[in-house]
């Protein structure tokens, strides 16, 4: 029971390694310095080297004009734009595909990792086939895969040409699915169309309303009202009438072939097709496992409880068991989002101008600015990483247990 | 604490930082000749039934070889895509591009590059199927065109079409393999890139005469072997070697009668050749023959133009402007002396 009295002997230099009071500290200042020492090599060899090659660091190609075209580009562009435009292009491609991307392979991961649970034997098998057969193949393979069957299955667009054409659109006349991308009508925004938006938003408005005042009466009431059928009607019915009374303002533009290829119209090209969906299916696959997870890490007693109460199986899964589950499924749900957005960077394969094809691709090769272009693009991905996670986490937390 | 940190900074930034000066020295130390090629542009750079590299470009690197070790098969061919070759030449992983590279300002001198010469004077075309009943350029209104990007052809595109008042839609692609694949699954309506290369792909589609060239060129397209700025004798020796291949088929020297010019009174192949008593290639430290070697190895400009570009390859590019200047073309070296 003696009180262990402060060493009182000297400090020695060999005391920094050699005393546990001061070795963590020793430990991270020599880690710190090594570290340093390296990231200073770096950029100092970096530095020599571009002297050595009479080559500089600049920005500047930034604001020179491109000279080049873009097909799909969400702002106007011409090749007499800057370099820095074609960047902001080729970005604004990228959240494209990034943004869709994450939406399908929500959607496909969340059914998928359902039914990899079904009870039916067929379903569960062929879920677990659509899981392994896309997260065990790398993913450029499937982009290349899913690209070659557009452009090498479809007809091109002289095929839809003649008396007897070999190939017809579809929905009548007005899809139109070829080797250069499908064509769907676009819809023209006419005079008083913007009075057609206001009414529609002030529509969703007023059934978000409807539907807590619906819910507020059952509570108090225990009395139920046909939600689904009246929210329907309050945000279709209003901008319907007023559609008509204002002339159909809205109008849709179908495609037409014309010359080499289909005019007007919305052209989703086979590059963007082909990423999106490559991308949407494998990341789905990795969702489809992380929801199975979440699912059968609620306990099962959770089930049998709300099955001995009466809830048939469809709402013990939305009312019981997925709110908890998604507390699981949302923290790596992350990580995939992440994962499909850099991945998008693989676009060039299939000839897509995200921002790696841009930016990192025909500016970087005018140019000559390998080291720029490079810095600009990691900077991008990695600010969008952090955007997409520090939203998520927001997310996450809002809806995460709290612990009474 | 400070002081060590700063030690270990020097130390580091001493250590740092290796140099590109004398390529010749690393040439010879490494025992071979690193050629950056195209990944496949028949004509240029190709691989043969048997596995061997073949192609115009080929044949210069190994001219170079050649000259330098006396044996052409010292080389390395390093296959590049348009769009990293240039990243590939400036951090040192080839010695030398000679990859049907567009010579030009930019590239020149922002690119902080060296062209040595040119090597073929082409032209951008564009290739389209027959049955698509254009003859013309100027009738590609509203096309989808397949170009290889981070090319001088995707510039040269814009304007074309920009100058004559059309629209196109671009298809861009990596390499001319890919571009080759969308162009005959119709997803472009046609193909543009320089029009040798055109040729080139097309004798070896599966039915060339389905397949056309159209006549406009729209651009000038010299192309020639670089190297990186900051080696000003490792460029003096690569564009001496192209110079005296076309010097060779301007004196008649070939491959196989390169060994008869013993008892010439043409002071300029003696010493072209290392026959005559002056040594001027150890200025730029070669051996007295290494020119000699350089010929040799594929013969002179008119035999490495025909094996790979003309009636001999099947490709039938005329000599065109790149005959030499003593048969109405454009192909003149200085004297060698």
């Amino acid at each position: 029971m003696s009180s262990a009295a402060p060493p009182s002997e000297n400090f020695k230099l060999s005391m920094l390694l050699s005393d546990t009071r001061y070795r963590g500290m020793s430990l991270q200042v020599i880690t710190f310095i090594i570290f340093m020492a390296v990231f200073f090599w770096l950029v100092d060899n970096t530095i020599k080297n571009l002297a050595l090659l009479d080559k500089d660091v600049s920005f500047n190609f930034l604001w020179l004009r491109a000279g080049y075209d873009i097909n799909q580009r969400l702002i106007p562009y011409t090749a007499d734009s800057t370099h820095g435009m074609a960047a902001i292009v080729g970005i604004l491609n990228t959240l494209l595909v990034a943004f869709v991307g994450c939406i399908i392979a929500t959607v496909l991961g969340l059914f998928v990792g359902i039914l990899r649970l079904s009870k039916n034997w067929i379903v569960a098998k062929l879920m677990a086939a659509y899981i392994e057969g896309f997260r065990n193949v790398p993913i450029l393979l499937w982009i290349v895969m899913v690209f070659a069957l557009l452009t090498e299955f479809t007809p091109a667009p002289k095929a839809f040409k003649g008396a007897e054409p070999e190939a017809t659109m579809l929905f009548f006349e007005s899809v139109a699915i070829t080797n250069r991308g499908t064509y769907f009508p676009a819809p023209i925004f006419g005079e008083g169309s913007s009075f057609i938006f206001i009414c529609f938003l002030l529509s969703i408005f007023v059934a978000i309303y409807f539907i807590r005042y619906a819910g507020q009466k059952k509570r108090d009431t225990g009395k139920s009202l046909p939600t689904v059928w009246i929210s329907t009607a309050i945000i279709v019915l209003p901008t319907f009438i007023l559609f008509f009374i204002l002339g159909k303002p809205i109008s849709l533009e179908y495609p037409y072939l014309k010359g080499f290829n289909f005019k007007e119209g919305l052209h989703l090209r086979n590059s963007f097709i082909a990423l999106t969906l490559a991308l949407a299916f494998y990341t789905s696959a990795f969702i489809a496992e992380i929801v199975r997870a979440g699912i059968m890490a609620v306990s099962k007693g959770q089930t049998e409880a709300a099955a001995s109460l009466g809830l048939r199986p469809n709402r013990i899964m939305n009312l019981i068991i997925l709110p908890q589950a998604l507390r699981i499924i949302v923290p790596p749900l992350i990580s995939n989002y992440l994962n499909l957005t850099k991945n998008s960077s693989l676009a060039i394969a299939v000839g897509y101008m995200d921002v790696r094809g841009t930016l990192g691709g025909i500016t970087l090769n005018q140019t000559g600015r390998e080291l720029e272009s490079m810095l600009l693009l990691m900077g991008f991905y990695l600010c969008v990483s952090l955007l997409i996670s520090s939203f998520i986490n927001y997310f996450n937390r809002s809806f995460q247990i709290v612990v009474r | 604490m400070k002081k060590l940190f700063f030690g270990v900074l020097t130390a580091v930034a001493l250590a740092a930082g290796g140099t590109f000066a004398g390529t010749l020295d690393d040439v010879k130390a490494r025992g071979n000749l690193l050629c950056g090629v195209s990944t496949g542009a028949p004509g240029f750079a190709t691989v043969d039934d048997s596995g061997k590299d073949i192609g115009f470009d080929v044949d210069y690197c190994r001219a170079l070889a050649a000259a330098i070790f006396g044996d052409p098969m010292a080389v390395k061919f390093v296959g590049l895509t348009s769009a990293v070759r240039f990243t590939a030449l400036a951090a040192g992983e080839v010695d030398i591009l000679a990859r049907n590279t567009t010579w030009t300002y930019s590239r020149d001198t922002d690119l902080k590059q060296t062209f040595l010469g040119v090597n073929y004077y082409d032209g951008q075309g564009f290739m389209v199927k027959k049955e698509l009943g254009v003859s013309s350029a100027k009738e590609l209104d509203g096309a989808t065109v397949c170009v290889q990007v981070g090319t001088t052809t995707e510039l040269n595109l814009s304007d074309f079409f920009k100058e004559n008042g059309m629209s196109y839609e671009p298809v861009p692609t990596a390499d001319n393999a890919e571009s080759q694949q969308q162009y005959l699954a119709g997803a472009c309506d046609t193909y543009t890139t320089d029009a040798s290369a055109l040729h080139g792909t097309r004798v070896n589609l599966e039915n060339p005469d389905d397949h056309l060239v159209l006549p406009e060129i729209i651009s000038k397209e010299p192309l020639g072997p670089l190297v990186r700025h900051g080696d000003d004798n490792w460029a003096d020796i690569g564009r001496w070697v192209l110079n005296a291949l076309v010097i060779a088929e301007e004196k008649g020297i070939t491959k196989a009668n390169i060994d008869s010019w013993k008892d010439t009174k043409d002071a300029e192949i003696h010493r072209l050749l290392g026959t005559g008593s002056d040594d001027i290639l150890a200025m730029v430290g070669l051996p007295k023959n290494a020119m000699y070697n350089a010929i040799k190895a594929s013969g002179n400009y008119g035999e490495i133009f025909e094996n790979n570009l003309g009636a001999t390859s099947g490709i039938n590019i005329e000599r065109g402007v790149n005959a030499s200047w003593t048969k109405g073309g454009i192909l003149y070296s200085p004297p060698f002396r």
